[in-house]
């Protein structure tokens, strides 16, 4: 048992008690569907705003690209179940597998030649980059496509439920490698910009993908996303097992990234960059790193996001939308895991839950003047958020205990009584 | 130069003909300098003689507009600060920049971040390897809290620590960063002469224990004189002056650059009025 801390065995077992216990009012139909869907979307939000809590809380970049990156991820996944389940073949699944993997070799393989470039410039390197990337897009479409009968082929000769989970849950896993990887190629020229300007760029870039999704049809070719009509037909297969393990598996990671040395080096840029880059951290390195981590969780929420409605709409993730996850995160605490989920959960039973029950009939518009005055109060009340800084035992860094006099003897102060 | 050629060391850190102009200020203009190995060197001036851009330009913060900074027979201009840490020059600065709201362990830490020696696959899985990996980099960087005497501190956040305190912190994170070079700018600004002395030592005691070269800034002059073995004297981003303290002392151009034009012949004029 020594492996396993008690702070660690707690919070599995409240997790796992948490998860059973609204699984089963669930299954009761204690809560409804409505809020059912209310507390998948709440977890859903969560993951993206732990991503940008990441990035914004712990290593101090300031993004407003969460919800382009979200909603990234929710149109690749939408794409690959919708083809599967629709069109009844893994084209969509085999290409963007395809892309995810090889555009990912190919951004390993120019990393290697670039860091061995000593005084390359930040947009020579991009251009490096943006060349392995299309070369390798381009032979992935091909190789994707010669793949997608017999993959098609293989899945239908599985069991209809496990063909759809499976496809499913590669779908979310490629959404979230897909915005990683458009972050990253993002995140190379944009992180030479300082924090404000980083903001604009990246406010600019949920733009972007507004604009690219409102005419995906017609700009992109995708005739199945409908563009500004919406993309219907994705099977409603988001349940609240999938949403809780990925809200699980994004806590964990991100709590292991942050009490590593890793994560250390994220919250040091945060701190002060100087001091950071004095010290031998590589400050862009990481910026980047985060950003695509922090954009990975996004992808992966948007995934999630996708299967719940089984509807998207490329207002869903308009820039007005993309403050939701910010106002989550100051609101929560920034730099604080913990208030973050709390936060996610508490804004969505709010806003979308309680106010809409307690408003009387016609005044549903209201709770958006509610819940702006409570935002309010609550800055004003506690500006350094609802939990500060504050983690859960789990999540808190442990301050090891100093080693044993006899073992430290060897060094010696000069003034040891100083 | 030679300026420092008494000692038996070979040359670290060499700066030829460097220069720094902020437009048409020459904020460091044509200075030479040479850091024999294990050495333990000053530099001081009035403020704004550019003491501090030369640390600037050495740790990459700036690119100089002339000249070459040399380490261990690397020409180091263009790399990045980062690059030159982990090439092995390590810097305090004048005004502290800690990481003010982390704890006094995990700053020093971050430092030793380059030989953590594990990836970040490991930390998210959480192995064994992880896990002594992270145990063998705390206990390493408790060691230098120990010599600091800060090891009962660890658990508290930097920027709640006395001054004293965080000065020496930011020295201990700089030497956990494994400097061959260590440069100190201002390390003893704010202390009164008592813990300016308990510093001096401490910063000889370092040196010898981590075999550092050590190069500091300071601009009161009693500082140095103590413990430094070289200084060098900047003026108006030149040097006008090198040698070992008392050389330094006495030379007219550097009680000039302190005191202002002519004053050398009135303190020659008072010392001697004194003596009578």
């Amino acid at each position: 048992m020594k492996r396993f801390k008690s702070s660690t065995l707690l919070f599995v077992l409240s997790a796992v008690a948490v998860f059973a216990v609204i699984q089963i009012l669930m299954s009761l139909g204690i809560l409804n569907s409505f809020w059912n869907t209310i507390l998948r979307l709440a977890g859903v939000m969560a993951i993206v705003s732990l991503g940008l809590n990441l990035i914004y809380g712990f290593n101090g970049q300031f993004s407003l690209g969460q919800f382009g990156f979200y909603a990234i991820g929710a149109y690749t996944a939408a794409d690959i179940t919708y083809r599967w389940t629709q069109l009844h073949n893994a084209l969509g699944l085999t290409i963007i597998l395809a892309v995810g993997l090889l555009v990912g070799v190919a951004i390993l393989l120019v990393s290697r030649v670039v860091n061995k470039m000593h005084g390359l410039d930040t947009l020579s390197a991009f251009a490096m980059y943006l060349a392995g990337v299309l070369v390798a897009a381009f032979v992935a479409v091909r190789l994707g496509t010669l793949a997608a009968t017999p993959v098609t082929a293989l899945l239908a000769s599985l069991p209809q439920n496990i063909a759809l989970t499976i496809v499913f849950l590669i779908a979310v896993l490629l959404g979230g490698l897909i915005a990683a990887e458009v972050s990253f190629l993002f995140g190379l020229p944009i992180f030479t910009l300082g924090s404000d300007y980083f903001g604009i760029a990246t406010l600019g870039f949920t733009i972007i993908i507004k604009v690219l999704l409102d005419n995906s049809d017609t700009m992109l070719g995708f005739e199945e996303m409908k563009g500004a009509r919406g993309m219907i037909g994705i099977p409603k297969i988001t349940t609240w097992f999938w949403v809780f393990f990925f809200l699980f598996f994004t806590i964990v990671v991100i709590r292991n990234l942050l009490n590593s040395s890793y994560g250390r080096a994220i919250v040091s840029i945060r701190e002060d960059e100087t001091a950071a880059t004095s010290m031998g951290i590589n400050v862009a390195y990481y910026k980047n790193i985060t950003f695509v981590i922090g954009s990975l969780f996004a992808g992966l929420a948007g995934g999630l996001y996708a299967h719940i409605n089984g509807f998207l709409h490329p207002n869903t993730f308009s820039f007005i939308k993309s403050f939701d996850p910010l106002i989550i995160v100051v609101f929560g605490g920034l730099g604080s895991i913990t208030g973050t989920v709390a936060a996610s959960f508490g804004w969505a039973l709010v806003l979308e839950g309680v106010l809409r029950l307690i408003l009387p009939e016609g005044f549903e518009t209201w709770r958006f003047v509610v819940y702006p005055v409570l935002l309010l109060v609550m800055m004003l009340l506690k500006p350094q958020g609802l939990f500060g800084s504050f983690e859960i035992p789990f999540i808190r860094a442990v301050i090891p205990s100093l080693k044993k006099k006899d073992q430290a003897a060897e060094i010696t102060s000069p003034k040891e009584a100083a | 130069m030679g300026a420092n050629s008494s000692d038996n060391g070979k040359p670290l850190l060499e700066l030829k003909q460097l220069c720094r102009h902020f437009g048409g200020l020459k904020a460091v203009h044509k200075v030479d300098l040479v850091l024999q190995e294990h050495a333990l060197n000053g530099m001081i001036g009035p403020n704004g003689s550019g003491k501090t851009t030369i640390f600037n330009v050495i740790t990459g913060i700036y690119d100089p507009t002339d000249g070459q900074v040399i380490f261990d027979g690397q020409n180091i201009n263009g790399f990045a600060p980062f690059q030159i840490n982990q090439m092995g020059i390590a810097r305090t600065f004048q005004n502290i920049r800690l990481f003010p709201n982390l704890t006094v362990l995990d700053n020093v830490r971050i430092a030793y971040h380059n030989h953590a020696g594990y990836g970040m696959a490991d930390a998210i899985l959480r192995n064994s390897y992880y896990e002594k990996k992270e145990r063998e980099l705390t206990e390493k960087a408790q060691d230098f809290l120990e010599v600091f005497n800060l090891q009962d501190r660890q658990g508290e956040i930097a920027k709640n620590l006395p001054y004293g305190e965080q000065r020496r912190l930011e020295i201990a994170r700089a030497l956990a960063s494994s400097p061959k070079v260590l440069l100190l700018d201002e390390p003893a600004a704010g202390m009164n002469p008592k813990e300016v002395a308990t510093l001096m030592e401490l910063i000889h005691f370092i040196r010898d224990k981590f075999n550092l070269t050590v190069l500091l800034i300071e601009h009161q002059m009693r500082v140095v004189m103590g413990i430094c073995e070289h200084i060098t004297v900047m003026d108006f981003g030149e040097v006008i002056a090198r040698g070992s303290a008392r050389e330094v002392q006495g030379n007219p151009r550097v009680v000039e650059a302190y005191l202002g034009l002519g004053a050398a012949e009135l303190t020659k004029k008072f010392l001697k009025e004194r003596k009578q």
